[in-house]
């Protein structure tokens, strides 16, 4: 498989892996069959994400696109993090390969899910 | 320690020895004659070629003139599945293979498929041995041809040549076998094994990509796929690629049972070691497996993810996984001895060769932990 240095840079040295224990909300995305699996932990003040972490079962590339992913809703209002596309990720990975694509798909659905969550406990 | 590389990925393929390419450098430019011509210049390569064929057949208790050399192991087993089936076709459409043979094996039988051929695919067990008993039943008297592999190259499963093949033997059936992954690393006797046709390859055991050899056994008559010169007895057409040749006969005079044993050894304390992870489980069986194989699946960690962790502390694997194939399938072979689609995407191969060393393998020991625990520290799925 065919990654970008920035797709290594976050498999290898991912800035928010883990879990977030004091987390507002969590969203979930995937399954084990398909091999992938993402939590998103999110911690909002005044309608901004100030603090956001992944978890996540998968290969080089989910991994990686978690880590985007975080690093590009952190600091965004809810509204802002809700118009993230798989685009933006695919954007700052510089690429990603095309059956790799869905990867990034589900970091966006597990974040939309963790916003959902976040509202309906509100 | 530090490695530059510590290479476990010698079922993909290994190193040319040094030896092998000292052998086979006068034939790119003191001997580069073709064998097939007459003069006499063409003479030391042709005796090259057979000299070759001599060594390989000798390897394997075969006659000289039923070896032919192909391409490699990819397509020797082209030749077979489809050269068998359509030189017997009026004599039965029925094939059987195995559910974990390699896909060269496999797709080549869906093509057969599709030219209006059936194909039985044979289920294995838990550690991938086919029952005898169930190829007793699958054969019909429409079978022409039975190809299971020898020594597979995922989970390392040595099947019984012997029984298989006493079995096609009685029921008047052709026995195909693979045994690109096990060539040099067990007990290999065409007339002992009851073999009538197998695929040997060269760039598993040493010597040079591109070169393989198919055994076909006297009196068995085959329909050609590649046509022109009338090379290889007029079943494999093309001029022969002699330094590739020669460097296989030479990889086959170096290995030796030594080899073997030093592989058994290493590959025996890397299972041990990774085993002591928690959640862990080793793919294939334990005895009769290939003596540079180990398959270990680790619960909560995805194979490819495991894979690159490994590579960027320079150890080279493969996976199983579905996310490192292009079809984001899990491996067929992992699938067919049960394994679930978690425990399937969880797996590594590391494959040794006789160059492997005993710190190179304390190494891995090392890192595969550290590794394992860092991917599960943050998998969505793992609760341990």
């Amino acid at each position: 498989m065919e990654y970008s240095k920035k797709v290594f840079d976050h498999f290898q040295k991912p800035k928010f892996a883990g879990e977030l224990k004091d987390a507002d909300a969590v969203g979930e995305e995937g399954n084990i069959k398909c091999g992938d699996v993402m939590k998103i932990y999110i911690k909002v003040k005044d309608n901004v994400i100030t603090d956001i972490r992944f978890k996540t079962y998968g290969c080089i590339a989910a991994i990686a696109a978690s880590d985007t992913l975080c690093e590009l809703a952190k600091g965004r209002t809810l509204e802002e993090a809700e118009k993230l596309t798989y685009d933006d990720i695919i954007k700052a990975l510089e690429k990603l390969p095309a059956i790799k694509v869905h990867c990034s798909v589900l970091g966006i659905s597990a974040l939309k899910d963790a916003i959902k969550n976040y509202r309906k406990s509100k | 320690m530090r490695f530059k590389t510590v290479y476990l990925d010698n079922g993909a393929s290994t190193k040319v020895d040094h030896k092998v390419l000292e052998v086979m450098k006068p034939y790119f430019t003191e001997k580069y004659a073709n064998a097939s011509s007459s003069h006499t210049f063409a003479q030391e390569a042709k005796n090259a070629l057979e000299n070759s064929r001599k060594v390989i057949a000798k390897s394997i208790n075969a006659k000289t003139e039923e070896i032919i050399f192909t391409s490699g192991g990819t397509e020797a087993n082209n030749l077979t599945l489809k050269g068998i089936a359509f030189q017997n076709k009026e004599k039965g459409n029925h094939i059987i293979t195995s559910k974990i043979d390699h896909s060269c094996v496999l797709e080549s039988c869906k093509w057969l498929e599709s030219q209006g051929f059936k194909v039985t695919y044979l289920d294995v067990d838990c550690e991938g041995f086919v029952n005898p008993n169930d190829l007793k039943k699958a054969i019909t008297d429409k079978t022409i041809l039975v190809s299971i592999i020898h020594g597979n190259n995922e989970i390392g499963t040595i099947q019984d040549l012997e029984i298989l093949g006493k079995i096609c033997r009685e029921k008047g059936v052709l026995f195909h076998t693979d045994a690109c992954q096990s060539y040099t690393k067990t007990e290999i006797d065409v007339k002992k094994q009851n073999v009538d046709l197998m695929t040997l390859n060269s760039h598993k055991i040493h010597g040079p990509k591109g070169v393989g050899a198919l055994y076909i056994k006297e009196g068995i008559k085959i329909t050609p796929w590649q046509h022109g010169g009338g090379h290889e007895r007029g079943l494999r057409a093309g001029t022969e690629n002699i330094h590739g040749i020669v460097g296989f006969a030479e990889a086959v005079k170096i290995a030796n049972k030594s080899h073997v044993e030093k592989m058994t050894k290493l590959r025996d304390k890397l299972i041990e070691g990774a085993l002591e992870i928690k959640d862990s489980r080793l793919n294939g069986p334990k005895d009769n497996r290939l003596c540079n194989n180990i398959n270990i699946s680790f619960k909560g960690v995805e194979g490819e993810a495991l894979g690159g962790y490994l590579d960027s502390k320079n150890i080279c694997s493969s996976a199983g996984s579905a996310c490192s194939t292009k079809s984001l399938e899990p491996s067929h072979v992992l699938k067919a001895i049960g394994l679930t689609n978690e425990e399937a995407n969880g797996s590594v191969r590391l494959t040794l060769s006789r160059f492997t060393t005993e710190e190179e393998i304390d190494y891995v020991l090392k890192v595969l932990p550290k590794v394992v625990k860092k991917l599960r520290g943050f998998s969505a799925i793992w609760k341990g």
